[in-house]
């Protein structure tokens, strides 16, 4: 293994990477502390229902059709297209009503959403014809349990990652790993709460597909690390990093090109329930691609490790403490 | 030199070849059709009875494509030209066969017979693709239990007076204890053997309550978990049977967690006959009307009568039996023509049905139907806060009172229940089972078909673009080696659908989204080889061998990021629902086929191409 002819002195940054990485992710969390997510349907709780009509209807006047039904909290927009109209409400259930107007009432009594008699008063005030393309109802309870569910999985998957990367490299290569991850995450989970984008299920699954995408990355260059730790003896830490940016850099941007280029589509093709989901991933390998870089590598020049923390397990006890040479 | 024994190509060829004919049947895309069984299981359809469905469209307009009787003879499929005419399709069937026929929308598989024969079959698609609707119901469990508690307290009472000990009425507490006051601790005692003697499973306790000797008898711990679970296996029966009713293609009825069921009937187009008959969370029972001579307790409830119109019901307060012995349930007309719903209890309920009818002929039977609904209520909690919750209720009525002709048995009959369309009601609910313990939706969600199918239209559209860009890229930049990895994505791509086809997944849109990003990802492992074989190549090896370490070097590498992003997906699986799960199902798969075709299928083509010339100068890479 010979060292490549240009090396990018990525190490000469690492300050300005770490104030900056550490600045997003404080604003980040000041965001997610004052601001929060805007949650879901998934794990809010609440009822939406998507509408399409023939001719785009007015949004003010789908509101004062909702209001007369009783419901003085929804939240109607254009989903996609101007013909599109998605109505939110934190109400609950939507019970089949159009055969029974009886029940219809009763569930408007309630204040409950009845999808059809909506869709009836609107087609009868509008003068327009609307077809229901989803109605999705989920409870208080589902809701805290997904919220839940999901904190626990991304949790999870953190620590799982972490003795998955201490067994196959050394603890400190584990940590590095663990703080790029946290990293990821917490930025854009950050820039989720900053631009109040919808936090839904999609975006849960796409940031666990974050984590491990960053994870992917990062031990990529890890690899690298080890091998060069191991073969480039009589190079300095700093620069047996910067060797094994510079090597990686090509694949890292290949891939990340690769893996954003269908994203792209997926965001502009794929539908607007699919979206959140590309947004979130858009977001999250940009900053994994970087975190791979800039915060992996950093945190683990930062612990100080040396080639023995790599050597062979039988060389376990070197802690750094004792500059041994390795025997070759 | 670069070469795979021939025994190696021949392995990942025929993987391949296999592969290409379990992802065959995903390209035939399915009929609209229409489904016909019988309303009872023993039915058999004859060829006569679908030349008589499918007369029926024909002068409509309505264009058939095929018509079959199933290979057991109790069902058969009519397929339509188009989709838009399945709603009016089903409509005219019905009427043109009248009772006795479930007749429900489904959709026909295309796949051509010799890959039906060798078990290939299409993936499933989840409902955001197909369309449909899901709902979760919460059971009520304690309901369930508390109602126990009830039967205890009234099949007590009926022991302590035939055997003509006084008592005062028994009391059920919260935790559904049932406490009976006596007068004297003799007859305290006596009772408690007699209840034991019944009932040998209770826990009995003794305590006195001023001048009353008390008797507090509980179901224990483990008889109330055993209950429990039987109420929910016997909920999920009874929605397992309502959804068989509908007969909705491949659907699904699962109890999720302790307490929970899901149901999922994807490409039902007409959701609303779904909601009504899995809405209908009820319960039936059979009472006596009330009559002073015999009880004095009784219970009033609303009563449609067909010819005296609504009034109310007097009906006894202990029921004779609830729908969980009713067998089976079919509508016929009567000698006089008119619609009757015909009834065969188990033989349990046919013991419980004559005990109760063999003094009573003359007198008035009622059938009762509950109803279990829920509400949303505002209610504030611990910290303070308005909070909505759901509030569970019940409605009952009575829906049928008819004179009790002659003792009852196993199988009996009800006249006079109204029009054909509500004995076929009452048959299906009677027939469709009751339930154990309440249920009320926690969940539901409805995706129209229009929306499900542009779905899968935006889908595939992704897929092409995106791997189109991929590979214009790929051999932009790779040149040749940008060819093979082409190659080895496409045949990522059939694997893939191949894998997902033979376990059985369900394609959803995440599940989609995962397949591009798979794409995405795919090639990665073949961008980590080439970049390696372009270092190699660097630093001066012969092209050979920079093939062979570029792919040895890289394995480790490829191995251990794709092992973490697998167990990534594994987590997703876990905690997710639906969709989300979908999506790590293919993501897990795409990363399992991709180490498969961008390794293994990729050195095959090198290999096989350029391995074994010995004279190679330069490699286009």
């Amino acid at each position: 293994m010979s060292i490549p002819k240009k090396v990018w002195d990525f190490m000469a940054w690492r300050k300005i990477a770490a104030i900056a990485s550490i600045a997003l992710v404080l604003a980040s969390i000041g965001s997610l502390a004052t601001r929060g997510l805007n949650l879901g349907l998934d794990f809010s709780g609440g009822t939406l229902i998507e509408l399409e009509f023939v001719e785009a209807p007015a949004i003010e006047s789908v509101r004062a059709e909702l209001s007369n039904l009783g419901v003085e909290d929804a939240i109607v927009v254009f989903f996609g297209a101007d013909t599109d109209v998605l109505v939110r409400t934190a109400s609950q259930m939507v019970s089949n009503c159009e055969s029974d107007p009886d029940v219809a009432a009763q569930a408007a009594q309630q204040g409950r959403v009845c999808a059809d008699t909506l869709v009836n008063s609107l087609n009868a005030s509008l003068d327009s014809e609307a077809e229901v393309l989803r109605v999705e109802s989920v409870g208080p309870q589902i809701g805290e349990e997904l919220r839940e569910d999901g904190g626990l999985g991304l949790l999870a998957a953190l620590i799982v990652v972490m003795l998955y990367v201490a067994m196959r490299f050394q603890y400190k290569f584990s940590f590095g790993a663990v703080v790029a991850l946290f990293h990821d995450v917490l930025i854009t989970l950050g820039i989720f709460s900053i631009f109040y984008w919808e936090f839904d299920l999609t975006v849960l699954a796409a940031l666990l597909a974050v984590i491990g995408y960053s994870l992917n990355d990062t031990i990529v260059v890890f690899d690298r690390i080890r091998e060069n730790f191991r073969s480039l003896r009589d190079v300095e830490t700093e620069e047996a990093i910067n060797i094994s940016l510079t090597q990686t850099l090509g694949r890292t941007l290949v891939t990340s090109l690769t893996t954003l280029l269908v994203l792209v589509v997926l965001f502009l093709f794929g539908g607007e329930m699919i979206n959140n989901f590309a947004q979130a991933l858009i977001i999250g390998i940009i900053i994994g691609t970087y975190s791979s870089i800039y915060v992996a590598s950093n945190v683990v020049l930062s612990l100080n490790v040396k080639t023995q923390d790599l050597m062979p397990p039988e060389k376990e006890e070197s802690d750094g403490e004792f500059e041994e040479t390795p025997y070759r | 030199m670069n070469k795979y024994p021939i025994w190696k190509y021949l392995l990942i060829l025929s993987v391949l070849a296999v592969a290409a004919i379990y992802a065959m049947p995903n390209i035939y895309p399915p009929d609209p059709a229409v489904q016909i069984s019988g309303e009872t299981s023993g039915t058999q359809i004859s060829q006569s009875t679908l030349e008589r469905a499918v007369d029926s469209l024909e002068p409509q307009g309505i264009e058939v494509i095929g018509s079959d009787v199933s290979e057991d003879g109790v069902s058969a499929l009519i397929r339509l030209a188009d989709r838009d005419h399945q709603l009016a399709a089903n409509e005219l069937i019905k009427e043109a066969l009248g009772p006795g026929y479930v007749v429900a929308l489904n959709l026909a598989p295309t796949t051509p017979q010799w890959l039906r024969d060798i078990g290939a079959q299409p993936m499933k698609l989840g409902l955001d693709l197909s369309g449909g609707v899901h709902f979760l119901l919460e059971v009520d469990i304690e309901a369930a239990v508390a109602d126990r508690a009830e039967g205890l307290a009234s099949q007590v009472r009926t022991q302590l007076l035939e055997e003509g000990i006084r008592y005062r009425t028994p009391e059920i507490t919260e935790d559904n204890h049932v406490r009976i006051g006596f007068r004297t601790d003799a007859d305290r005692s006596e009772a408690r053997t007699l209840v034991l003697e019944q009932n040998p499973d209770l826990q009995v306790a003794t305590e006195e309550e001023g001048a009353l000797y008390i008797l507090d008898l509980a179901y224990s711990e483990l008889a109330i978990r055993d209950f429990e679970e039987r109420a929910l296996t016997q909920n999920l029966t009874s929605l397992k049977n309502r959804v068989n009713e509908l007969g909705v293609a491949e659907p699904l009825v699962q109890r999720q967690g302790s307490n929970r069921i899901v149901v999922e009937l994807p490409g039902i187009q007409d959701t609303a006959e779904a909601k009504r008959i899995i809405g209908k969370t009820a319960n039936l029972e059979f009472r006596l009307e009330h009559n002073p001579n015999r009880s004095a307790f009784y219970e009033e409830f609303e009563f449609m009568d067909v010819t005296v119109g609504l009034g109310t019901a007097r009906l006894d307060r202990d029921e004779i039996l609830t729908g969980e012995l009713v067998s089976d349930a079919s509508t016929s007309f009567d000698e006089s023509g008119r619609p009757q719903v015909n009834i065969t209890l188990s033989s349990e309920g046919g013991t419980l049905m004559h005990r109760a009818t063999r003094d009573t002929v003359g007198e008035r039977m009622a059938v009762l139907f509950i109803e279990y609904k829920s509400r949303a209520v505002e209610q504030i909690n611990e910290d303070g806060e308005v909070e909505t919750i759901l509030e569970s209720y019940s409605d009952e009525k009575v829906i049928s009172l008819a004179t009790i002709q002659s003792a009852l048995g196993v199988q009996f009959r009800i006249t006079g229940a109204g029009s054909q369309a509500e004995a076929s009601e009452l048959a299906l609910l009677l027939r469709a089972g009751a339930l154990a313990a309440p249920m009320t939706f926690v969940e539901e969600r409805t995706v129209g078909p229009s929306l499900g199918a542009e779905n899968v239209a935006s889908g595939i559209k992704s897929i092409q673009i995106g791997l189109g860009l991929v590979v214009l890229f790929m051999l932009f930049y790779y040149r040749v080696f940008g060819l093979f990895a082409t190659v080895a994505l496409s045949a990522n791509l059939v694997l893939l659908t191949a894998v997902m086809s033979i376990i059985g997944a369900t394609l959803t849109l995440p599940g989609i989204a995962g397949i591009v990003l798979t794409l995405g990802m795919a090639v990665d492992a073949n961008v980590l080889i080439f970049s390696r074989i372009r270092e190699e190549l660097k630093n001066g090896a012969p092209p050979q061998s920079a093939i062979k370490s570029g792919y040895d070097l890289a394995l480790s590498t490829i191995v251990d990021a794709n092992l973490t992003t697998l167990i990534v997906a594994l987590i997703l699986y876990l905690i997710g629902s639906g969709p989300v799960q979908g999506f790590a199902v293919t993501l897990a798969v795409g990363i399992v086929t991709s180490m498969f075709t961008a390794i293994l299928g990729s050195r095959a083509l090198v290999n096989l191409t350029i391995g074994g010339r010995k004279d190679l100068k330069a490699l286009w890479i």
